[in-house]
């Protein structure tokens, strides 16, 4: 069996590819976290929550009204980034001559509420969802298996952060948002609407969190606790990338998936904390994170 | 305030573009201005003069909308705007350049020009900003903030001219500039002001707003407390004097 540094390469690639999964996942997620950030200034502590309900969502139109994956994919994060428009417009935009601190406790309480809600219905064994058929099997390669679903959720992932990189660096509406961004109040007196502004991009930032939930619902159980489980990771991945950073967020995702997945061949006991640890080497040395911006 | 205390007409002859009248702000529980009155015909420029603190600037940001605390009256063609929000007066056609020029760094050159939308038709087309202000062209993929202190008092400028805005609101554009430059921004104003732009100014060197104003107002702690003819301004000038404390 060929190994490298006394590991087999089976061992050694398949946990990549699993940090590259779960890279995906951070990637989407601290990019969406990172967009509603930089414009609104608030930590959306709802992010998982969100993320968790694209999964449902999925997981209901296919039960109640027969929709498959593909039909999800589209659905799902409308549905989302409606119920976040609706949370913006009512709750969130009445905070934002407050400190951070009171977006972030908010958001939390929605957190709460929203996952002790889908908990009440749904319990909390996790309901399967399936591959669609199109995606299941696999490709085996010369030196690993590598199953069809998992690499599409890595291209979708990579595609969706590259378009919405795209449509911030090279568009007019991007650069709408990134002065908006900088300065809201002189693009406000441009004549620019920037409150209709603030909440489309929360609507976006987490319908991107729901198309997540849907990418992620065949290879996790759809379960409440979904969110609460990952979007803490997600927090230490956007603190390490730079609060607000939009492409430091998406790279230090898959990076910091790929560091995950490597740390499980060689040292597994330490998997859990890695990234942990390394947001506290990086406040130490660079607190405006890898990509951030000193104020 | 008894009407019968002010020295001068605040209103002269003619119906104004913009009016003013007992303009009072605030920035949270600091009250700043204490009743502004002005009036700009159409085609004028006009300059707000005064010492650090007296009031210009913010009475610029009142005239805009972004000092949201404001009470009075200010009235751009006869629309009143005291209640609107900055982004609903900025579509009546007025155009805000700020004193810190507020050129976004994370956008080119190009970009910043275009950033502002057009509020009005017959804004300047980009080639023509660029005949007026060649350095943009020729800088437009640059990071908007690495241009320097003139040029983006330029792009300031250029950005609104692109809109349609009639009225031009400006402050302090040549502040910190070499004299070449406050040279070429005046020769921008008088050009803009022959072409039929209604300009208000914010400049602290009077010898400067000499050379391009219709008239002066002098403000002091949140009032204005003269208005003077341009014509009248050496004539004037131990008054501007005393009033500026140069």
């Amino acid at each position: 069996m060929t190994t490298i540094f006394g590991v087999p390469t089976q061992a050694l690639f398949g946990q990549l590819l699993l940090g590259l999964i779960n890279g995906s996942f951070y990637a989407i997620l601290s990019l969406g976290l990172a967009i509603i950030f930089g414009l609104l200034n608030i930590i959306n502590f709802a992010h998982g929550a969100l993320y968790m309900m694209g999964a449902f969502v999925a997981w209901m139109l296919l039960t109640y009204l027969g929709l498959g994956y593909w039909w999800a994919l589209g659905l799902a994060p409308l549905v989302v980034g409606l119920f976040g428009i609706l949370l913006e417009r009512f709750l969130i935009a009445r905070l934002y001559k407050l400190d951070h601190l009171y977006g972030l406790l908010l958001t939390f309480g929605l957190a709460l509420i929203i996952q002790g809600l889908f908990r009440n219905q749904y319990g909390v064994s996790g309901l399967p969802y399936a591959i669609p058929s199109e995606l299941s099997g696999g490709q085996r390669l010369p030196f690993m298996f590598l199953p069809n679903y998992r690499a599409w959720v890595v291209v979708a992932s990579l595609t969706v952060c590259l378009a919405t990189w795209l449509v911030i660096e090279k568009t007019k509406l991007g650069a709408y948002l990134r002065a908006a961004t900088e300065n809201p109040t002189l693009v406000q007196a441009f004549g620019v609407n920037v409150p209709l502004f603030l909440t489309l991009t929360y609507g976006f930032g987490v319908a991107l969190a729901g198309f997540a939930g849907v990418l992620a619902a065949p290879i996790y159980s759809v379960n409440p606790n979904m969110g609460a489980d990952i979007i803490i990771v997600v927090f230490a991945v956007v603190v390490i990338g730079g609060m607000g950073s939009i492409l430091g967020s998406v790279i230090t995702g898959f990076a910091l998936g790929l560091v995950e997945g490597l740390t499980k061949v060689f040292y597994p006991e330490a998997s859990a904390t890695v990234i942990f640890v390394i947001m506290v080497l990086v406040l130490l040395v660079k607190p405006a994170g890898l990509f951030g911006r000193t104020a | 305030m008894a009407e019968a205390s002010r020295a001068f007409d605040p209103a002269p002859a003619g119906a104004p573009l913009l009016a003013v009248r007992g303009l009072e702000g605030w920035y949270g529980e600091s009250h700043v201005l204490h009743g502004i009155d002005i009036d700009v015909r159409k085609g004028e420029v006009v300059t707000l003069l005064g010492r650090n603190g007296a009031g210009k600037t913010t009475t610029l940001r009142a005239i805009i909308g972004i000092l949201s605390k404001r009470t009075g009256s200010i009235t751009y063609e006869g629309v009143e705007t005291i209640r609107m929000a900055s982004r609903g007066i900025a579509r009546l056609g007025l155009g805000y350049v700020p004193e810190e020029r507020g050129i976004f760094s994370s956008l080119t050159v190009h970009e910043n020009l275009m950033l502002p939308p057009r509020v009005k038709p017959g804004g300047m087309s980009v080639a023509e900003i660029h005949a007026l202000f060649p350095n943009l062209k020729e800088r437009a993929g640059s990071q908007g903030t690495k241009l320097s202190g003139g040029e983006q008092q330029m792009l300031a400028i250029g950005r609104i001219l692109r809109t349609g805005a009639k009225l031009i609101l400006l402050d302090e554009p040549t502040e910190g500039l070499a004299p070449v430059i406050v040279q070429q921004i005046g020769r921008t104003i008088l050009k803009l002001k022959s072409e039929g732009y209604t300009i208000v100014l914010v400049e602290q060197n009077f010898r400067f707003a000499q050379t391009l104003a219709d008239r002066h107002y002098v403000v002091e702690q949140g009032r204005v407390v003269d208005m003077i003819e341009n014509s009248q301004l050496d004539a004037n000038i131990d008054k501007l004097h005393a009033y500026l404390g140069v």
